[in-house]
C-alpha cells in the first residue's frame, strides 16, 4: 500500500468545519498543531486566527484537572462526563501524560477509564492524548493552541494531567477554572499545595468519600489549610467531597465547577484570564527561543505582558510578530 | 522384569483434553468420542460470548460464538452439552469464571433434570477470577463484586454439593502472561489466602467447618519447559500451603491440607516455527508434575503440538491424550514413592522458591492484599516486566528456543502440509444456526417466570443472598446467558483493569539495533512533522493481552508513541479512538480465531470516519491462509506467534508508515 504525501489542508475551511463541531476537522486541526514543520505552522497560524474571537474569549469552559497519581482522576472525569452528558454538553478533553525521557516514546491509554459507562458509545465525547515530551518546547507547548480549537468545538474542555511539579504542563496557568483532587489518606496532596508546586487551585475536591472517615478528616484539613480562602480574583475556594465510584457527590461537584465560571462572567473576568495565559505561553516561547536577552530586547517579561494582554490575536500570529520583530532588531542593531 | 509378580501401582491422574467448540451438539458428540478413547473425565471449554456473559446474538459475539469454545445460553444447551453423559457418575472441569455461578446453576439445573442427587456430583468450576484481571481477560464486574460472586459459589457447594471442587487458584495464566516460578507461587498463595478470608467474612461458613472449605480449595498450575525448577517449585507450593493452613486457617486434618492441583502445561512455549518440536516439549513438561508423587498433580491436560497454528483437530487432542498414558500405564513411574526425598539439590532449589515467594508475599502484603495489589496494578506491572525480560533474552540469544532462535534450518514438515494445513476449523454456519436456536429457545419460553426469576436474582445481588439458589431458579425458568449477566451488570456495574503497561523497564542499555530503530523512528516523525503514534487495539471478547502489551512496550522503547486501552474494544470504539488520537497506524491483536469478521467490520468503520489510508497491522494466531487473504483485503503486515523477532515488527512498522505517506521505506538494517 503507497501513499501519497499527505497535502496541508485549507486553513480556513478547517477553522470553519471546527467551528462548525465537525469531529473529523477537530482531529485534522489538532494533528496541524501538532506538526512542527514550518509550512505546516504557517497553516496552523491561519488556521487559529480564522477562528471566531468571540468564542476564543467567552464561550465554553476550559477546565484543568490534575492531582498526584492514583487519586483517581480519570474515574472521577469519568463521572463528570457522565453528568455533563446529562445536561446536552459536548466535552473535549485533552490527556496529558509523560514521555519516556530515554526513548521519547509514551505510552497513553486512559481514554476508556475516561469515557467509562455510556460515553464510548456516541459523539458526545472527543479524547486527544498527548505526550508531554519532556522539556518545554515540545508538545506541551501545544496545550494552548490545542484548547483554542476545542473551545471553538465543544462546550467544556477539559486538560487532565498529572501537573503537579510538572514545569511544563501546570493546567492552573492554562485552565478558566482548576479543580484540584487529593484522595483521603494521603499528605501528599496537601504537601503540593503548602509548597505552592502549583497556582491556588478554584476548586478543591477529595475523592474516594466513600473511605468514611478518613475522606472526612482529609476535607476538615483541606479546608483550614486552602479552603474558604480567597485566591487572588477574589473567589472562595470551595472544598467538596465526592466519590467517583458510588457516583456521590458528582453533581454537585459539577455545580461548584460551572459556579466558578458563572462568577468568572458576571466579574468579566473570564476573557481578562485566557488573554492573561495567552500572553504567558507566547512569553514562555519567546523565553525558550531567544532568552532572558531576547525578551529583554523586546520590553521585558512585564512590559510584554501588558502589551500582550492588550490585544486580542491568533497566539501563533503575536508570537510571530514579536519574533520577526525581534529579528528584525538583531539586524539593525549596531555590533551584531 | 518379572511379570508374575503384581507390582502395586499408584492410581494415575484424572486425564482430560480442554474441549468443547462450534456447539452443544457438536461438542457432545466430541466428548462421547473421547470418553471412549479411555479419557476420565471432562474439561468444558466455553466460547468467549458465554465467558464474558453474552448471548450468542449479542453485537459483540458476532464471529466469536463457538469459536474458542461451546456457546451455552440456556439450560437447552447445557441439556444437549450433557446428553447421554450421567453427571451423577462424569467429573466434569468448567474453566469459567466471571459468570461460573451461572453455569454451574445450568450444570446443576441440567443434573436436577438427569434425576442426580447434589451430592454425587464431582467436578471443579475454575472460579478464579484473580487471573482474568491479570492475564486472561474475562472478568466482567468489579474486583469487590467478583470476589463476592466466588465466595457465593465455595460457600454454596460446601454446603450443598460436597464433592465439587468450587474454585480452582490459577497461577497457570500469570506463567502465559510471564510470571517467574516464583511469582506464580506468591500470587496463588495471596489470591487463595484473599478468597478464605473473603469467605470468613461473609459469615456463611460456621466458624467450626472452616477447615472443610480450607479442604475444598484447589489450584490449577502451568508446567514449563525448565522442568526440575518447575518440579521444585510444586514441592515448594506443597510445602507452603501446609504451612498456611497450619498457621493461618488452624487446619490440623492432613486430609484437609492437601495441596491439590491440576495442570495445564505451558502454552507459551509452544512454537510455531518446527511445530513438531512440540511434542517432546509438552512430555518434558508432563514430566515436571508428575515425577514426583509427593507433589503429584491430580488431574493433567496436555495442549495440543498445534495450538500455536490454530485450533486443534481431535486426532491432536487425541494425540495429547496418548503422551499422558503411556506416561501412567506403560512406564514403572508409578510403582515408586518419592524419588527426589533426600536429595539435597531438589532440597534447595526448593529451599530457595520458598523464600523467594515469602518475599513477594510480603510485597503484595505492602501494596494491600491481593485485591488492591491488582487494583493499583501492582501485580500486573510485575508481570508485564517479566515478560518483557523474557522476550529480550529470546531476542539476545541468553534464552534459547530450539527451531526459534538456533537451530533454524529445518526440511519440509509433513504435519502441516495436509489438505487441511493441519488444524481444526469451525463451520462458519455454526454461529448462524446457533444464533437461530436460541431465537427459537426464546420464543417457547414464559416470559413471566423469566421476568420473575431476574427479578428475584436482582434482589439476591442486592440484599448479599448467596448468588446460587436464585441463579439456578433462572436456570430452570429459561433465562439466558445473556440475560443473567446483563442483570448483574446493572447491579454490580462493570469493570476494567489496569493495562500493567505503564511500567518502567526502559531498555536503559539498548542495543545499537534499538538506537537505529529509535533513530529511524525519530527521523520519520520529523519528516512526517510530528512523532509517530501507534493506536494498538483489541477487538473482540478475547482477553489474552500479553502479547499486544508487549508490543506496547517494546514501541515505546522505540520511539513510537502508543495509544493503548486494554481488550474488548469494539471496531467503533478502534475507529473513533483512530480518528480523536491521529494516530499513524492501527495494530490490532487477535487470538481467539476471529480475526477475519473483526478486521471486515474495522475496515468499514474506518471508512466511516474518513481513516481508509491509516494502514492496519494484525498480530495474533492466525493460519497462513487467512493471513494471505487478510493481505489481499488491505491489511499491511500480518504477525503471528513465530515473528518472535520484536526489532522486525518495529522496523517494519517504521516503514508501513513510511510507505503509506509516500517516503522512501528504509529496508532492512546494514
Amino acid at each position: 500500500m503507497t501513499g501519497q504525501r499527505r497535502a496541508l489542508p485549507d486553513p480556513e475551511t478547517l477553522a470553519g468545519s471546527v467551528t462548525a463541531k465537525d469531529r473529523a476537522a477537530v482531529a485534522t486541526a489538532l494533528n496541524l498543531l501538532d506538526d512542527t514543520r514550518p509550512e505546516a505552522r504557517r497553516v496552523a497560524s491561519q488556521m487559529l486566527a480564522t477562528l471566531p474571537e468571540e468564542k476564543l474569549d467567552t464561550e465554553a469552559h476550559l477546565i484543568g484537572i490534575t492531582g498526584p497519581p492514583g487519586v483517581g482522576k480519570s474515574s472521577l472525569t469519568a463521572a463528570l462526563i457522565n453528568v455533563w452528558r446529562r445536561q446536552g454538553k459536548r466535552i473535549g478533553i485533552l490527556a496529558v501524560d509523560p514521555s519516556s525521557p530515554l526513548s521519547g516514546g509514551a505510552l497513553l491509554g486512559d481514554r476508556l477509564r475516561m469515557m467509562a459507562g455510556e460515553g464510548i458509545a456516541d459523539n458526545s465525547v472527543f479524547v486527544r492524548s498527548l505526550a508531554n515530551r519532556g522539556a518545554f518546547g515540545g508538545l506541551s507547548a501545544e496545550v494552548w493552541p490545542m484548547s483554542l480549537v476545542m473551545l471553538a468545538a465543544f462546550d467544556i474542555v477539559l486538560i487532565e494531567t498529572v501537573g503537579v511539579g510538572q514545569r511544563e504542563v501546570d493546567v492552573s496557568k492554562l485552565s478558566d477554572t482548576t479543580v484540584f483532587v487529593a484522595q483521603p489518606a494521603s499528605g501528599d496532596s496537601i504537601q503540593f499545595l503548602k509548597a505552592g508546586i502549583m497556582e491556588v487551585p478554584h476548586v478543591l475536591v477529595v475523592n474516594k468519600a466513600d473511605i468514611g472517615a478518613a475522606a472526612r478528616r482529609m476535607l476538615a484539613e483541606l479546608r483550614t489549610t486552602l479552603g474558604h480562602r480567597i485566591d487572588p480574583d477574589g473567589w472562595e475556594i470551595p472544598a467538596v467531597s465526592a466519590s467517583a465510584t458510588k457516583n456521590i457527590g458528582i453533581e454537585e461537584l459539577a455545580e461548584t465547577i460551572d459556579a466558578h465560571r458563572q462568577w468568572l462572567l458576571s466579574k468579566g473576568r473570564l476573557a481578562d484570564r485566557r488573554r492573561r495565559f495567552q500572553a504567558e505561553w507566547i512569553i514562555r516561547r519567546l523565553l525558550d527561543e531567544f532568552g532572558r536577552f531576547g525578551v529583554a530586547q523586546l520590553g521585558g517579561e512585564d512590559g510584554l505582558f501588558r502589551q500582550l494582554t492588550q490585544r486580542a490575536g491568533s497566539p501563533f500570529d503575536q508570537f510571530d510578530e514579536l519574533r520577526d520583530g525581534f529579528l528584525a532588531h538583531l539586524k539593525t542593531s549596531p555590533g551584531t | 522384569m518379572d511379570m508374575s509378580v503384581a507390582v502395586k501401582r499408584d492410581k494415575p491422574w484424572l486425564m482430560r483434553t480442554y474441549s468443547g467448540h462450534s456447539s452443544a451438539r457438536a461438542s457432545n458428540e466430541l466428548y462421547r468420542t473421547n470418553l471412549s478413547r479411555g479419557q476420565t473425565g471432562l474439561s468444558v471449554a466455553f466460547d468467549l460470548p458465554t465467558q464474558t456473559g453474552y448471548d450468542s446474538d449479542h453485537p459483540l459475539a458476532r464471529g466469536e460464538v463457538g469459536k474458542v469454545g461451546v456457546p451455552i445460553s440456556h439450560i437447552g444447551d447445557m441439556e444437549l452439552l450433557f446428553d447421554q453423559i450421567p453427571l451423577a457418575k462424569m467429573n466434569t472441569s468448567m474453566t469459567i469464571n466471571a459468570t461460573a455461578a451461572w453455569l454451574l446453576a445450568l450444570y446443576i439445573a441440567v443434573a436436577e433434570r438427569q434425576g442426580a442427587k447434589h451430592e454425587e456430583l464431582t467436578g471443579t468450576t475454575q472460579n478464579d477470577i484473580i487471573k482474568e484481571y491479570l492475564s486472561r481477560g474475562t472478568y466482567i464486574f468489579p474486583p469487590a463484586e467478583s470476589v463476592r460472586l466466588t465466595t457465593d459459589i465455595i460457600c454454596y457447594t460446601v454446603n450443598h454439593i460436597p464433592k465439587w471442587n468450587p474454585i480452582n487458584i490459577c497461577s497457570y495464566h500469570l506463567q502465559e502472561a510471564g510470571a517467574t516460578p516464583v511469582q506464580e507461587i506468591a500470587y496463588a498463595l495471596s489470591n487463595a489466602m484473599m478468597i478464605l478470608d473473603s469467605i470468613k467474612e461473609s459469615g456463611q461458613i460456621e466458624e467450626k467447618g472452616f477447615d472443610k472449605v480450607v479442604g475444598r480449595m484447589s489450584f490449577f498450575v502451568n508446567a514449563g519447559i525448565r522442568f526440575i525448577e518447575e518440579m521444585c517449585k510444586m514441592r515448594a507450593f506443597t510445602h507452603l500451603w501446609d504451612r498456611l493452613c497450619v498457621e493461618r486457617y488452624g487446619v490440623h486434618d492432613h486430609n484437609l491440607r492437601r495441596f491439590r492441583y491440576g495442570v495445564q502445561v505451558n502454552s507459551l512455549g509452544l512454537t510455531e516455527q518446527q511445530p513438531e518440536n512440540n511434542v517432546q516439549r509438552i512430555v518434558l513438561e508432563m514430566l515436571a508434575v508428575t515425577l514426583s508423587k509427593h507433589a503429584r498433580a491430580r488431574a493433567l491436560q496436555l495442549p495440543a503440538w498445534n495450538e500455536a497454528l490454530g485450533l486443534p483437530r481431535p486426532w491432536d487432542q487425541q494425540w495429547a491424550l496418548r503422551m499422558q498414558q503411556v506416561l501412567a500405564y506403560e512406564t514403572d513411574l508409578l510403582e515408586y514413592n518419592d524419588i527426589f526425598e533426600g536429595s539435597p539439590v531438589i532440597a534447595e532449589k526448593v529451599e530457595r522458591l520458598v523464600e523467594g515467594a515469602d518475599e513477594e508475599v510480603e510485597a503484595v502484603n505492602e501494596h494491600g492484599g491481593m485485591i488492591a495489589a491488582v487494583q493499583n496494578g501492582y501485580v500486573k506491572r510485575e508481570l508485564v516486566a517479566s515478560h518483557t525480560r523474557r522476550i529480550r533474552a529470546i531476542e539476545s540469544g541468553d534464552l534459547k528456543i530450539v527451531g526459534v532462535n538456533c537451530f533454524e534450518q529445518t526440511a519440509p514438515s509433513p504435519l502441516t502440509t495436509g489438505t487441511d494445513s493441519g488444524i481444526m476449523k469451525v463451520d462458519p454456519a455454526a454461529e448462524r444456526a446457533q444464533v437461530e436456536s436460541l431465537q427459537a429457545f426464546r420464543a417457547s419460553r414464559n416470559n413471566d417466570e423469566v421476568g420473575a426469576a431476574l427479578d428475584g436474582l436482582a434482589e439476591a445481588a442486592r440484599t448479599g443472598q448467596n448468588i446460587m439458589p436464585a441463579s439456578i431458579r433462572c436456570a430452570h425458568a429459561g433465562v439466558t446467558t445473556g440475560e443473567w449477566a446483563g442483570r448483574l451488570r446493572e447491579v454490580f456495574g462493570e469493570y476494567r483493569a489496569p493495562t500493567g503497561i505503564d511500567i518502567t523497564t526502559h531498555d536503559t542499555t539498548p542495543s545499537e539495533l534499538v538506537e537505529a530503530i529509535r533513530g529511524r523512528t525519530r527521523r520519520t516523525g520529523e519528516e512526517l512533522g510530528r512523532p509517530l503514534r501507534l493506536l494498538l487495539g483489541k477487538p473482540g471478547l478475547d482477553g489474552h493481552s500479553n502479547g499486544a502489551e508487549q508490543i506496547a512496550v517494546k514501541a515505546r522503547d522505540c520511539g513510537f508513541e502508543i495509544v493503548y486501552d486494554g481488550i474488548r474494544l469494539t471496531p467503533e470504539q478502534i475507529a473513533k479512538a483512530a480518528q480523536e488520537e491521529g494516530v499513524h497506524m492501527v495494530g490490532l491483536s487477535v487470538l481467539s480465531g476471529s480475526h477475519i469478521e473483526l478486521v471486515e467490520d474495522i475496515f468499514d468503520k474506518m471508512r466511516g470516519v474518513g481513516l481508509s489510508d491509516i494502514p492496519i497491522v494484525l498480530g495474533g494466531i492466525i493460519p497462513e491462509e487467512d493471513g494471505r487473504q487478510l493481505k489481499e483485503r488491505g491489511i499491511a503486515a500480518v504477525y503471528t506467534p513465530k515473528d518472535i523477532d520484536l526489532n522486525r515488527i518495529m522496523l517494519d512498522m517504521v516503514d508501513i508508515i513510511r510507505t503509506s505517506n509516500g517516503l522512501q521505506p528504509y529496508g532492512a538494517l546494514q
